[in-house]
């Protein structure tokens, strides 16, 4: 038999037949979030589909996180509509202020090594850091998995990444996934899998911690791809607090349909200009533009380390510079938590932070902090569409969370690295 | 089936489609049809006639899942997008609405062109070219065949296999 790739592997024990690239398999579901973005027209299709009980309410999880707190009637009672739907089918639901369901079905290991776990929003991809095959579904679906448990999917080809060397100070995994986004365009990996792998003598890819995989993987989607996914060993097992699950890793003659390496040695701080992903160049090579706003959240850039790393730059600059509003949304409560415990809160407070509820927050400019018109926001999100976070006359630069502590401390679009030497 | 080419570029993402902000105020497709691709086409929605079919370039529907971006095209009574290539989410979303996604070169497709979709080609009647379009997986052209995902569990009540 012909090698597997990680991708193929999980969708052939899932589906119970050996499948390729290309195959059309059905599965079972290990785990499916719904966002308050999604779920409300999943109950609408359950019920047009003669819906009545939800098969494996187990395997089912809400977040309330897409309108966190809710800022408006309509939206509030989108809220309730799923906490009556949870309690009634007995599937369990984060309420507002928990944070970002992605970030929940991580930390609360839900998606486990060799599972299939789906979300019916596009940041699903995130859970293939931890060795599932994780991919964004619709609403439609969501509600055919309540029914039935299982979708269908068609089995992608995969793009083999290999990365070596390590990363230079003040480079960081955001930068690696930028430099990715520009190589491969935002539809280079259209319905194909980005397999994350290292070299035995440079380990680069599996030499990076959980929380720098889950950038990649979350970044995955603005290439196109379908999911991103990484090998399970130690680290990720530590992260899962010693669950296992049913790991795959690729087989040495798997087919890939493209490869790609990265040498992180040389690697150098991205930037993503307005309004695409994948129009990014340099950090030192962006004109140097004036920022109103710095966004440091979402579930690609709010989690702990991410605010330590944007903190370092801060202070290192001397705070925040006069007419930025800087806004921290962290991923989730736990994340705050922490920051609350370590001290780090207090400094981005006594910085003059405006504290963002733990959600998915402005990102995708359904509540939170809005830009005016031609403000220049610069944010740790994953998408700077226009009109993305709210207003179409407001321009959004994508960086690492040390590019953005960098920016605010200048007031305009700076290098990390020279605060870091 | 016949249509009228309405012509769009590349990267034609689900925000540009319909605001995430909208769907805040309202799910229904017949509000959000009057919203569509209001940031890249503000006259577009106004316009909508019957037969209007949206051609696009690469990655059509790319960034979020939001089935609204489906849905709302849908309610403009838009019935076919072609694209040289869709983003998967936005071509699993109109799978599963009944919308037809249609992935062939688009490239000489031009505003207006009167086109003509049958048995897995595109005849454009303006240009009097046929264009051969990507098959369908088996179990996509079940569900659309059904006229979605909705009617198709309602007849099947599950999935093959």
């Amino acid at each position: 038999m012909a090698g597997q790739t990680i991708s193929e592997k999980i969708l052939s024990a899932k589906s119970g037949k050996s499948a390729f690239a290309g195959d059309v398999v059905v599965c079972p579901v290990d785990c499916a979030l719904g966002t308050d973005g999604s779920t409300p027209m999943a109950i609408d299709y359950f019920e047009a589909m003669g819906g009545a009980r939800v098969l494996n309410p187990g395997s089912i999880v809400f977040a309330l996180d897409h309108y966190a707190p809710a800022p408006s009637r309509h939206t509030a009672q989108l809220h309730q509509r799923m906490r009556h739907f949870a309690a009634a089918h007995g599937i369990l639901l984060w309420d507002v202020g928990e944070g970002i369901g992605h970030q929940l079905v991580v930390e609360t290991g839900r998606a486990l090594p060799g599972g299939l776990a789906v979300g019916a929003d596009s940041h699903a991809v995130m859970y293939g850091a931890l060795n599932a095959f994780a991919t964004g579904i619709g609403s439609s679906d969501l509600a055919a998995i309540f029914i039935s448990g299982k979708i269908w999917l068609r089995v992608p080809e995969s793009i083999r990444v290999t990365l070596t060397g390590q990363l230079p100070a003040g480079v960081y995994p955001k930068d690696i996934a930028l430099a990715l986004a520009k190589q491969l365009g935002a539809d280079g990996a259209a319905y194909r899998a980005l397999e994350f792998c290292g070299l035995p003598e440079s380990p680069g890819a599996t030499a990076l911690d959980l929380e720098d995989r889950l950038v990649l993987s979350n970044l995955s989607v603005e290439m196109g791809a379908k999911n991103g996914i990484f090998a399970a060993d130690e680290k990720t097992f530590a992260y899962l607090n010693g669950a296992e699950g049913d790991p795959q890793t690729p087989d040495a003659d798997a087919r890939y349909c493209r490869e790609i390496e990265m040498d992180l040695d040389g690697l150098t701080p991205q930037i993503a200009l307005p309004h695409s992903v994948d129009r990014v160049v340099e950090i030192g090579e962006s004109p140097a533009t004036a920022v109103q706003m710095v966004y440091l959240g979402t579930c690609t850039g709010g989690r702990v380390r991410d605010y330590r790393q944007a903190l370092a730059v801060l202070k290192a600059g001397g705070g925040v510079a006069p007419g930025v509003q800087l806004v921290v949304a962290p991923a989730s409560r736990t994340v705050l938590e922490t920051l609350a415990r370590d001290g780090t809160l207090a400094e981005f407070i006594a910085m003059g932070a405006v504290i963002g509820t733990p959600g998915c927050g402005s990102c995708c400019g359904t509540c939170g902090s809005i830009p005016g018109d031609n403000v220049n926001v610069i944010s740790t999100a994953n998408r700077n569409f226009k009109g993305r976070m709210g207003n179409g006359a407001a321009s959004i630069y994508l960086a690492s969370p040390a590019s953005c502590a960098a920016a605010a401390v200048r007031g305009v679009i700076a290098d990390p690295r020279e605060f870091l030497r | 089936m016949r249509f009228r080419a309405r012509v769009f570029g590349d990267d034609i993402n689900t925000d540009y489609i319909i605001a995430s902000r909208r769907k805040r105020d309202s799910l229904d497709p017949q509000v959000l049809r009057q919203y569509l691709f209001e940031e890249i086409a503000p006259q577009f929605a106004a316009g909508i006639q019957a037969e209007d079919a949206i051609v696009a370039g690469k990655n059509f529907g790319c960034g979020s899942a939001m089935e609204v971006a489906v849905t709302a095209v849908l309610g403009a009574g838009i019935r076919a997008v072609l694209a040289r290539s869709f983003s998967r989410t936005y071509y699993r979303n109109a799978v599963n609405n009944g919308l037809l996604p249609v992935i062939c070169d688009t490239s000489r497709i031009h505003e207006g062109d009167r086109l003509r979709i049958a048995g897995g080609e595109v005849y454009n009647e303006t240009t009097a070219e046929t264009i051969v379009a990507e098959p369908l997986p088996q179990i996509m052209r079940a569900i659309i065949e059904a006229g979605g995902l909705v009617p198709y569990f309602r007849q099947h009540g599950d999935f093959p296999g």
